[in-house]
């Protein structure tokens, strides 16, 4: 052997060549959401070539892509609430009648201020976000206060305004869907800018404004201290309280955003059914995009990961045209196989099995 | 002399590098009640987690009634005749008494079935030999902590137990049940039994206990009978006497006469802390001496805002000040290292950098960030100064050994350049060289200018360090002594003789 080739076997050194940078990408926190939603994309392309294709008509940019963004946004803008609130040890199970109650709000204000008349201006649209931006807030406070000052367990203290809310929807809406005929309204959630859907520059704009509070002011660090230990982070002298309550605020504030878009978009408001069961989903985004459920470690833009998957999937079922009454189920099997994927744990065994076969087979 | 019914020998237990208890041992005879005295650390729980199944021991033997046991399990130990009643009442408070008394042994009907008719019967039974009558249906949280005691020994009871160990049961119960609780050992000592009792209150250990251990860095020191050993020789032997380390003790630099930086009048807190009065000046050390459970902490608390102080003045700067919070105290100037180390000090999964600048931060506020050069000269600073040893400042501190995650809270109210600096047994659970950096560097800041209020058990450290001691003793200020006071005086002052 000459002592200028490093290594007998030739295999060796590409495969560990090709082997240290990928184990560094997997080490890199958002490699398993990407990778999850490029499979679930590459997938769609596979089975219906047409899937991945844009096109540009009217100015605007159309395609699957921009239909899974546009309709991800709503759950993306929750997620991005429950991502703080989550980091902080919290947990916010109301997020879904908020959205109900703020999109009711949204309509009833619209319509009150005569939307519906024959040339209403602006001043319906500014009234009614204004109008549901501030039943958000207050919404928020209510949980903080039973959080923080109550000291109920999150999940108890949010369940209390995810029953009733819906209910306080009702009382907004007199039990009816409102229906809002004003163009300037439905542009939130339907209109298209620079030829892309409104609602993606929302979601763009709220990730942009968390991420510079989070990296550039020391929330970020506060955030973290708390949600890992907020006795030494009270014992430092951060005040873990104030941020806390912030950030149920804050995630409720989210979901009065994603209720305009939601009623925007269908330019009416539905108490019982808007934003039904979107708190699970929106968990199941920050879980996705790598937050520890346990707080302290997050990702903004893993959770806007997870709620793209999580349209995907749904755009995928639809696509491929399964029948209304397995939807569900199937929906069911593949978050089950995603869930798999980024399960360090399940992926440790997989590894380790496949080891032992290949031992075995040498 | 009565017979022995346990007698433990050449006990040892290591946890991974710690040894935690080294050739210890136990004898505990029928019909006593036995005291098990030493510091936190001093090996008392490992030894009971031994004898009681929680842990196998690394070696040495256990003899019960003549007899080799080696209890694997709590299960093993108690059906060998040894029951334990720990600090915190480790039953379960959703269950009814009767539940909590025959949990794991219910008494069966011929088809397996429990027979709750004579469960309770037997329940009842045992509480009334410790006098108390209760509804045994109801859940055992409806009850106050110190019948939630007495069920606990009443479950020991029930397991008819040669040996009871009663683990600290007193630090949450009042005068009146104690007293209450005193009067169950004595008529259980007179049936026999051998009752092995774990407290930090002296004067408890006076009132009921016929024979003392003494452990101190898991080692035996020696059995006593209490009659022989007065307080002060109690303490003494609990506390040990260290080889002289390097005298740090510099002329006293703060006047009596300047004004006060911090100077609290009578404050307290309701179940806390009787009214204290402390003055501490600049660039002096004061020591706060005294039992666990004796005040310190409770008094380093208010001082920092931690609790609210209810009753009495304090002034910062000659200012009334009314701290609500922590980060009142960190504006003004005030430090604290936590006893706590790992609950209340470090953030284990933030780096040592992320730790470092965590108060200082927060005191900075959330909108001004420091920018990150900044941060990583800090703390690379620290790490060089107090010489923290690390892989790099990004590592996350939970990685560090105990002496150097101290080293890192320490650092991280370093940086926020304290003008008292409150270290709350700062040196505890960390190896000597550690220990000794640490004290050095306080001496020095506080040469500097810094005050320093030194909390510690340890009667050398004290002595060697601070320009004045006080002593707390039962949740008061005993009385202040001179930093060159002889050790002897500051143990009595503890030991309140």
């Amino acid at each position: 052997m000459s002592p200028q080739s490093p290594s007998p076997d030739p295999a060796l050194p590409r495969s560990a060549r090709f082997a240290a940078p990928l184990r560094r990408a997997a080490a890199w926190p958002l490699f398993w959401p990407l990778l999850t939603l490029a499979l679930l994309l590459a997938g769609n392309g596979l089975f219906n070539p047409g899937f991945l294709s844009l096109r540009w008509q009217d100015g605007h940019l159309y395609g699957n892509l921009v239909d899974i963004a546009n309709r991800a946004a709503p759950l993306a803008v929750v997620s991005l609430g429950m991502t703080l609130v989550i980091a902080v040890r919290g947990l916010d199970i109301s997020v879904g009648a908020v959205l109900a109650i703020c999109a009711t709000v949204a309509a009833w204000v619209v319509v009150r201020a005569g939307g519906g008349d024959a040339a209403p201006g602006l001043l319906p649209l500014g009234l009614g976000i204004l109008a549901a931006l501030a039943v958000a807030l207050a919404c928020g406070a209510w949980n903080a206060t039973l959080v923080l000052k109550a000291g109920m367990q999150p999940i108890v203290a949010t369940l209390v305004l995810m029953v009733a809310g819906r209910g306080i929807a009702q009382l907004v809406s007199g039990g009816q869907i409102i229906t809002v005929y004003y163009p300037p309204y439905a542009f939130l959630g339907g209109g298209f800018l620079f030829g892309l859907p409104f609602p993606v520059y929302v979601v763009a704009g709220l990730f942009l404004g968390l991420y510079l509070a989070t990296e550039r002011t020391a929330l970020g660090l506060f955030v973290r201290s708390i949600g890992h230990n907020p006795q030494a982070a009270h014992v430092a002298g951060v005040r873990a309280r104030a941020i806390t309550a912030a950030a149920y605020v804050f995630c409720a504030f989210c979901a009065g955003v994603a209720g305009l878009l939601v009623s925007s978009n269908v330019s009416s408001a539905d108490a019982n059914n808007a934003g039904l069961m979107l708190e699970l989903d929106a968990i199941l985004a920050v879980c996705l995009g790598g937050t520890a459920l346990t707080g302290g470690r997050f990702s903004l833009a893993g959770s806007v990961l997870g709620a793209l998957i999580i349209q995907t999937l749904t755009s995928t079922i639809y696509a491929a045209g399964v029948p209304p009454q397995v939807n569900l189920v199937v929906k069911a099997a593949l978050v089950f196989a995603v869930m798999l994927l980024q399960s360090a744990e399940f992926r440790g065994e997989v590894r380790r099995r496949l080891a032992r076969g290949a031992g075995a087979g040498a | 002399m009565p017979a022995l019914v346990l007698e433990a020998q050449g006990l040892g237990k290591r946890y991974g590098a710690t040894v935690a208890l080294d050739d210890a041992g136990l004898r505990l005879r029928a019909g006593e009640v036995h005291a098990l005295m030493g510091q936190n650390g001093a090996g008392k729980s490992t030894l009971i987690k031994l004898l009681t199944g929680v842990e196998r021991s690394d070696g040495g033997r256990i003899v019960l009634d003549g007899r080799d046991i080696a209890p694997a399990t709590p299960l093993e130990a108690q059906r060998e005749g040894i029951s334990t009643v720990y600090q915190e009442v480790n039953l379960c408070p959703n269950l009814s008494v009767a539940e909590n008394i025959c949990a794991g042994r219910y008494p069966r009907r011929r088809w397996g079935g429990i027979d709750w008719t004579r469960a309770r019967a037997e329940a009842r039974t045992l509480l009334r030999e410790l006098n108390l009558d209760i509804d045994v249906d109801l859940p055992l949280a409806s009850y106050p902590v110190a019948v939630q005691q007495m069920v606990a020994i009443a479950r020991a009871l029930g397991v008819s137990a040669k040996v009871l160990i009663l683990d600290e049961p007193t630090s949450s119960l009042d005068e009146g049940e104690v007293r209450e609780l005193f009067r169950v050992m004595r008529r259980l000592r007179e049936r026999g039994m051998a009752i092995l009792f774990v407290t930090h209150f002296l004067d408890q250990v006076y009132a009921i206990c016929d024979r003392i251990t003494v452990l101190r860095n898991g080692r035996n020191v020696g059995e006593f009978a209490a009659a022989e050993l007065p307080p002060p020789a109690l303490v003494a032997a609990m506390v040990g006497r260290e080889v002289e380390l390097a005298g740090a003790h510099g002329a006293a630099a703060a006047a009596g006469d300047a004004p006060a930086l911090v100077e609290a009048e009578g404050i307290g807190a309701r179940g806390k802390l009787h009214p204290v009065d402390l003055r501490l000046h600049a660039g002096e050390v004061l020591g706060l001496g005294g039992l666990l459970g004796s005040g310190r902490t409770e008094l380093a608390r208010l001082l920092f805002g931690l609790d609210r102080i209810e009753v009495g003045r304090l002034r910062i700067d000659g200012a009334d000040v009314d701290l609500r919070h922590p980060a009142d105290a960190v504006r003004r100037g005030l430090a604290l290292c936590p006893e706590e180390r790992k609950t209340e000090g470090i953030v284990a999964e933030l780096s040592v950098r992320e730790n470092v600048v965590l108060a200082l931060q927060a005191r900075t506020g959330w909108r001004r960030c420091l920018p990150r050069a900044r941060q990583e000269s800090l703390a690379r600073h620290f790490v060089e100064l107090l010489g923290i040893k690390t892989a790099d400042i990004e590592t996350p501190v939970g990685a560090l050994s105990g002496g150097n995650q101290q080293k890192v809270v320490l650092a991280r109210w370093l940086a926020t350049e304290p003008r008292l600096l409150v270290l709350d047994e700062p040196t505890r659970g960390i190896d000597i060289a550690a220990k000794q950096e640490i004290m050095g560097e306080v001496v020095k800041l506080a040469r500097g200018g810094m005050a320093v209020l030194f909390i510690s058990a340890e009667i050398d450290e004290l002595t060697r360090l601070c320009d004045r001691i006080a002593v707390m003793r039962e949740r008061r200020k005993a009385g202040e002594l001179p930093g060159d006071a002889d050790g002897a005086r500051v143990l009595a002052m503890i030991a309140g003789h």
